[in-house]
């Protein structure tokens, strides 16, 4: 490979600009496919973002969806509000900073829920999150300006594969470059053991924090995505099962491996796709799914060994 | 003048509930000088050790260290502020590479961030290569460079010991503190052991600070040691005091010995 294409950010760039093209092509696509293949993006952001607080630094969180729906109702309320107020013709517009405020406004609400519950370690971390999760999701059918228990509707369809795959290469760009570089193994040290990352002076609170703030924010970017997709939002999207499927993915795509997470939730999509019809039964497979893996390959699906891989950049 | 000591325990004392497991131990670590702190199991030894890489608090007396006291900072304030240790029982980073272990420790002096890390500008590069050449001469120094794309845990024993040390001294320390290096070593590896820490002394010139009960180890290399017995400091000498003192004969070998 000539050495301009290894550099990272040659790379974020072409993936973005594939992106647009294909966007742009988007039109002589079936939009029943096209619309998959959305799902597909928002999946790729939610399970590699996710990767970063469950596979890199190994806290077990199971409130994605969570921080998700923040970012989906903060955004859909944002652009609702612009559309009373400007008119629809500017709306397209107000695409990207609604995402964005709705991934920072997810973001620090992973801020406020990360800073007290990651002390705690495994099992417990993991019944905190899932209770926020419900929490958020409460509060959202109780909040008359959301749209109560049934939702937000006649959200304005904006979300196309460009955002999508544009986003969900930035996504796999910055976990990749935070994690390849210095500072980042840091969320691998305190993954591997947190006392021993301490006694070479990092700082694991902060670093479980940064991993939760981050993911929470392309979560929020997913949310975001989601609810211009779908035009229509409501609480029960946003429940535990949907938590439970990233972290499926992250599981099946193998612990801390972008590459595999990502084919997981491509897979993973589409087959919940295929199973429509049997929507009931989606959850006894995925049950299923994990209690094989468990047995038979409890590293991932797609985890390969990278002992002989040299270290990245050095000389 | 006297110059102050590197680090200092004046009447250190913890208690769990009931128990006082160290009672008003005082010792004091000059800058560059090896000591070794040593006694029977249970004596208190690693609690010690604890105490002053700040996993536990004391609940009686004072820690300072580079004359400042150590009371509430946690452990990784504490390496930050010169310290740097290795554990009783081996703890790398088991998912990363020999080199990644290393080079993980050496941000500690690096001014990184999140933001550097995503824009990847010219300055971060640099800087990252410029650690990859300084683990690659940590490796090389204590010929660990062959294995570095192997996993941290697939060395053998007497090199997953190397490693860590090589990994604490990636963060610059001012003082080495090694809690029983030498556990579960044969007798090789031991000389092998004895020999890496002198060499350590005069490559880096830091203090040091060993909690050992292997003798031969402590004898054969501290130039000061202080004995431990029911959480209490029985004995402070050089060597050859130690050996012929008779309260640690005691302690060691049972009253009847003396």
């Amino acid at each position: 490979m000539p050495t301009i294409m290894k550099d990272p950010r040659v790379q974020l760039i072409a993936a973005v600009a594939l992106a647009i093209i294909v966007g742009l092509g988007s039109g002589q696509m079936n939009s029943y496919y096209q619309g998959v293949a959305i799902d597909v993006g928002i999946a790729i952001i939610l399970a590699v973002s996710l990767n970063l607080i469950n596979g890199h630094t190994g806290q077990f969180s199971l409130g994605h969806a969570g921080f998700m729906s923040v970012g989906a109702y903060i955004s859909a309320m944002m652009t609702l509000s612009f559309q009373k107020s400007m008119g629809a013709e500017m709306i397209p517009w107000m695409f990207l900073p609604a995402l964005l405020v709705g991934g920072l406004v997810a973001a620090f609400v992973g801020l406020l829920v990360g800073v007290p519950s990651l002390r705690l370690r495994g099992d417990y971390l993991a019944i905190v999150t899932l209770g926020f999760g419900e929490i958020i999701r409460v509060i959202f059918q109780n909040v008359e300006s959301a749209g109560g228990a049934s939702g937000l509707s006649g959200i304005p369809k904006l979300t196309g594969l460009a955002w999508t795959f544009g986003l969900a290469a930035a996504t796999v760009y910055a976990v990749g470059c935070l994690v390849k570089s210095t500072y980042g193994r840091g969320f691998i040290a305190v993954h591997d053991d947190e006392v021993a990352a301490s006694s070479i002076g990092l700082n694991p609170t902060r670093y479980k924090v940064t991993a939760f703030v981050i993911g929470a924010f392309f979560a929020g970017i997913a949310g975001g995505l989601y609810s211009h997709h779908k035009t229509f939002i409501s609480p029960q999207g946003f429940d535990f099962m949907k938590s439970f499927e990233v972290v499926v993915m992250v599981i099946l795509g193998g612990m801390g491996r972008t590459a595999g997470v990502i084919v997981a939730a491509v897979v993973l999509t589409l087959l919940s796709e295929q199973l429509r019809s049997a929507a009931e039964f989606r959850m006894i497979l995925y049950a299923l799914l994990i209690i094989i893996l468990m047995i038979a390959r409890p590293q991932g699906l797609f985890y390969f060994s990278r002992k002989k891989r040299p270290s990245s950049i050095a000389k | 003048m006297i110059t102050a000591p590197l680090l200092e325990l004046q009447n250190v004392t913890i208690r769990f509930g009931g128990l006082t497991a160290v009672s008003k131990v005082n010792l004091r670590v000059n800058a560059g000088e090896l000591v070794g702190l040593i006694g029977p199991n249970g004596a208190g030894k690693t609690t010690v050790f604890n105490m002053i890489t700040g996993v536990y608090q004391p609940t009686g007396g004072k820690i300072s260290f580079n004359s400042e006291a150590t009371a509430n900072k946690p452990p990784y304030q504490l390496t930050k502020s010169g310290m740097a240790r290795t554990f009783q029982n081996i703890r790398l980073f088991g998912s990363m590479s020999v080199f990644d272990n290393v080079r993980t420790a050496t941000q500690l002096h690096q001014r990184h961030g999140i933001c550097q890390a995503l824009w990847r500008a010219k300055a971060h590069e640099a800087s990252e290569r410029e650690i990859c050449t300084t683990v690659m001469e940590l490796l090389e120094v204590f010929s660990l460079q062959d294995f570095r794309d192997e996993t941290a845990t697939s060395l053998p024993y007497g090199g997953q010991r190397r490693l860590e040390i090589v990994r604490a001294l990636a963060t610059q320390p001012k003082l080495l503190l090694l809690d029983e290096p030498a556990a579960g070593m044969n007798p090789a590896e031991k000389d092998d052991l004895m020999q890496l820490i002198e060499f350590i002394r005069k490559r880096y010139g830091m203090a040091i600070l060993l909690v050992e009960h292997d003798m031969k180890v402590v004898m054969g290399i501290c130039e000061r040691i202080a004995v431990l017995e029911y959480g209490i400091k029985i004995a402070e000498g050089t060597p050859k005091e130690i050996q012929s003192h008779p309260k640690v004969i005691e302690a060691y070998l049972g009253a009847a010995a003396v």
